[in-house]
């Protein structure tokens, strides 16, 4: 199980901001994600959107250990 | 989780005068302190409140990082970086920066240097809420070259 956080509009967009997701990598979460809600999927891949894994960056493909947290990052607006 | 003790994001109002106060305290070597305060703009009735998101643990730590890279690159003896998160009414501070060094230059483009980060580039997601509805708002074009004249 991943703990899944959406941010800014990504949020908005899925109607939820906090969810736990049964998967063992990026991809599959992606997959998962995709099933419930191809919209949000197609966003989550956007461009400008980055992913953090346990609160680091990460580009491509990850293992996703059971508790795993995995955020989705839209362009940042700063302060 | 790792604390950043110089850096505070706050769901809550802060003073920004006890603030200074309290970062000038006891300093007999420091010679020059500068500060920096951003208030919320009504943008003339346009937003009614601000709306800013933060991921905790994630936005101080990059703050962090950049913050440590300015205390090097200028020499600073010490910073303080306080930042509102969530609904900010109009008029309320949002952001504070302090900059303590031997001497005023490097205080002062500090703080003008941190500033620049955290308004282009520090992971913020921030919402206008008015009366024509809700946006989210991204960098302008002028957050991103104040940013890069430090490239």
């Amino acid at each position: 199980m991943a703990r899944v956080l959406l941010f800014g509009r990504l949020a908005d967009q899925a109607g939820w901001r906090d969810r736990t997701v049964e998967a063992a990598s990026l991809a599959a979460l992606r997959d998962a994600l995709a099933a419930a809600d191809p919209d949000l999927a197609e966003a989550l891949s956007g461009p400008g959107v980055q992913v953090a894994v346990d609160k680091a960056l990460v580009r491509g493909e990850a293992p996703l250990a059971a508790g795993t947290e995995v955020a989705f990052l839209p362009p940042m607006s700063g302060g | 989780m790792t604390t950043f003790p110089s850096i505070s994001l706050t769901a809550h109002a802060f003073e920004p005068g006890t603030l200074l106060t309290t970062f000038c305290a006891g300093r007999d070597e420091t010679g020059a302190v500068a500060s920096f305060v951003g208030l919320a703009r009504a943008e003339r009735g346009r937003a009614t409140t601000l709306e800013l998101e933060a991921y905790p643990g994630f936005t101080d730590a990059a703050i962090a990082e950049f913050a440590e890279e300015a205390k090097a690159r200028f020499a600073l003896q010490d910073y303080r970086i306080v930042h509102r998160v969530g609904r900010v009414a109009p008029g309320e501070a949002i952001v504070f920066v302090a900059t303590a060094a031997a001497h005023r230059r490097a205080a002062f483009e500090a703080c003008d240097f941190l500033m620049d980060y955290l308004k282009s580039r520090a992971p913020f997601w921030k919402k206008e809420h008015g009366p024509d509805g809700d946006r989210w708002i991204e960098p302008t074009a002028r957050d991103r070259t104040d940013a890069e004249r430090w490239d």
